[in-house]
């Protein structure tokens, strides 16, 4: 296998065991996280409400914690990711775990059977995220106004950062750029296919940088979280920027 | 293709050879290659020595070794511009075109060259390629409305996204590294990334009428695809294939099997509705 060690020419420095090793570290944490911070049942402390948490849902005699009923779409949208899809096909399942390193698993059905042939409906994954970040972008907006008026704190500017950055991933999302424009065959001819032209560019742009996008956000949505809650246990101010 | 110093290196050589001799005196430089020696029976990796030349790429050193040393070595070539896909081999482990590697990019290193594992051997170096000669045959061709055989005028934002599939070159290094094929045998389930790219071609241009999407879905077996994007990472003319080819057919496969809005809309207007409308 060592003569296989030289395949990669971006990282040849690096062992090729060192990305998905990276990989499931980060995403096996996240998760753990993500499940720590719905289990605790609240994610809010003025102007500031958890992206776990938002929106906030309850549903009457169903005593589970709001963030059960939204992360579901999000991380949905994040398993069946094209971009996330390499990510764990190659550090969790060694499907393959680097290019051109020998498989051990005999038996593969790619995304032609259970579970994995649910990836094809993505789409539906993100309509539900683009709901959920529409309601991140209104409880951005209200961090900016504590109280009636506008100010700027550390916390306001985080959450700007966060919704940007969800923004990006979601927008640049392969799926999207298909419903873009990518499923037409001539624009020009196509009813609005000028628009969609440029859409779909915009969209490509934003997709190129996809990886990079869907890394990101994963940090800052961790990362408000953690903000609300060292807010909401006193263990920090949240100072004023301007 | 050249068989142990037939045709094409017979021409080749004499430059090649003129700039080994014409180098200057004193110590030279030389690397180690491990050729691939055998056929479908078996084989084994044998060692070379070769004088490094300035700008030698292993293309280069596999001819020298022709010319020099064993002259029963067989390998495929054909422009060494890589421009024509024949000189595929695995170089170090890593699908490559053997006439774009630089030999002085391994830092004095053993440099390793087998042939692509993906198809069957014939003899050293060369393997047959020709399955996928049939499963082209299989992919149905451009197809223009009846009646509408051109001249056409086209439109740049219609055509953009075809230029970078037209750059491909068949070399099959993304075949060869694609795992499904290489490591899951799946030569009889999946197409292929090269397959993916032509299909894409198609499928995407503006005057193309014919659907090919139950051929993806069926015997294409894009399902297999789990878009791990080796195929891109040893593409020499860097086609965006997962990105720009694969991943948008496979949404126009889950718009044609998998989107339950998409088949009710389809029901209850009792057709297929009709792309670039």
């Amino acid at each position: 296998m060592a003569e296989h060690t030289a395949t990669h020419s971006a990282a040849a420095d690096l062992p090729w065991w060192l990305q998905p090793a990276a990989t499931v570290t980060i995403l096996t944490a996240f998760g753990l996280y993500a499940i720590w911070a719905a289990l605790q049942g609240h994610g809010y402390v003025a102007p500031y409400l958890s992206p776990f948490y938002s929106p906030p849902v309850t549903i009457a005699g169903i005593p589970i914690s709001p963030a059960w009923w939204v992360l579901w779409g999000p991380f949905g949208f994040r398993a069946t990711c094209y971009y996330y899809r390499k990510a764990y096909y190659r550090s969790y399942f060694l499907d393959p775990v680097a290019c051109m390193i020998p498989e051990s698993r005999r038996r593969y059905g790619g995304e032609t059977a259970w579970p994995f042939i649910v990836n094809n409906v993505h789409r539906y994954f993100l309509y539900v995220a683009i709901i959920v970040l529409a309601f991140l972008w209104r409880d951005t907006v209200e961090t900016f106004f504590p109280g009636g008026h506008f100010a700027v704190h550390a916390g306001s500017l985080l959450f700007l950062v966060n919704v940007v950055l969800l923004s990006g991933y979601t927008f640049g999302c392969h799926a999207f750029r298909h419903v873009a424009g990518g499923n037409l065959d001539c624009f020009s001819c196509a009813r609005g296919g000028r628009l969609r032209y440029g859409l779909w560019q915009r969209v490509t742009a934003l997709n190129q940088r996809h990886a990079q996008w869907a890394w990101a956000s994963l940090f800052s949505v961790a990362l408000a979280d953690v903000y609300v809650r060292l807010l909401m246990a006193g263990a920090m101010p949240d100072p004023r920027l301007f | 293709m050249s068989d142990g110093g037939s045709r094409g290196t017979a021409v080749e050589a004499r430059p090649e050879q003129a700039r080994w001799e014409a180098a200057p005196p004193g110590p030279r430089a030389v690397a180690t290659f491990q050729v691939f020696r055998g056929d479908r029976t078996g084989g084994e990796l044998r060692a070379y020595q070769v004088p490094v030349t300035e700008g030698m790429v292993v293309l280069d050193a596999i001819h020298y070794i022709q010319h020099h040393l064993d002259s029963t070595l067989a390998c495929r070539w054909n422009c060494k511009a890589a421009k024509c896909g024949s000189c595929s081999a695995e170089v170090n482990g890593r699908p490559r075109l053997m006439c774009k590697t630089r030999v002085d990019e391994f830092g004095g290193q053993p440099i390793t060259v087998r042939p692509i594992k993906v198809f069957p051997l014939i003899k050293d170096l060369v393997t047959d390629v020709s399955w996928n000669y049939r499963v082209n045959k299989e992919i149905p061709p451009f197809a223009p409305a009846p009646g509408d055989a051109g001249p056409w005028r086209m439109h740049p934002e219609d055509v953009e996204r075809l230029f970078e599939f037209r750059r491909c070159i068949e070399c099959f290094l993304c075949q060869d590294v694609c795992h499904v094929l290489r490591e899951h045998r799946g030569t009889d389930r999946y197409y292929g990334p090269r397959f993916m790219v032509r299909i894409a071609a198609l499928e995407m241009h503006p005057k193309d009428t014919a659907s090919r999407e139950e051929l993806l879905h069926g015997k294409g077996g894009i399902g297999y695809c789990n878009i791990t994007k080796c195929c891109e990472e040893v593409c020499p003319e860097h086609i965006t294939i997962t990105d720009n080819a694969i991943i948008p057919l496979k949404e126009r496969v889950a718009d044609a099997f998998y989107d339950p809005w998409r088949a009710l809309l389809r029901r209850l207007r009792g057709r297929k509705e009709p792309r670039g409308t």
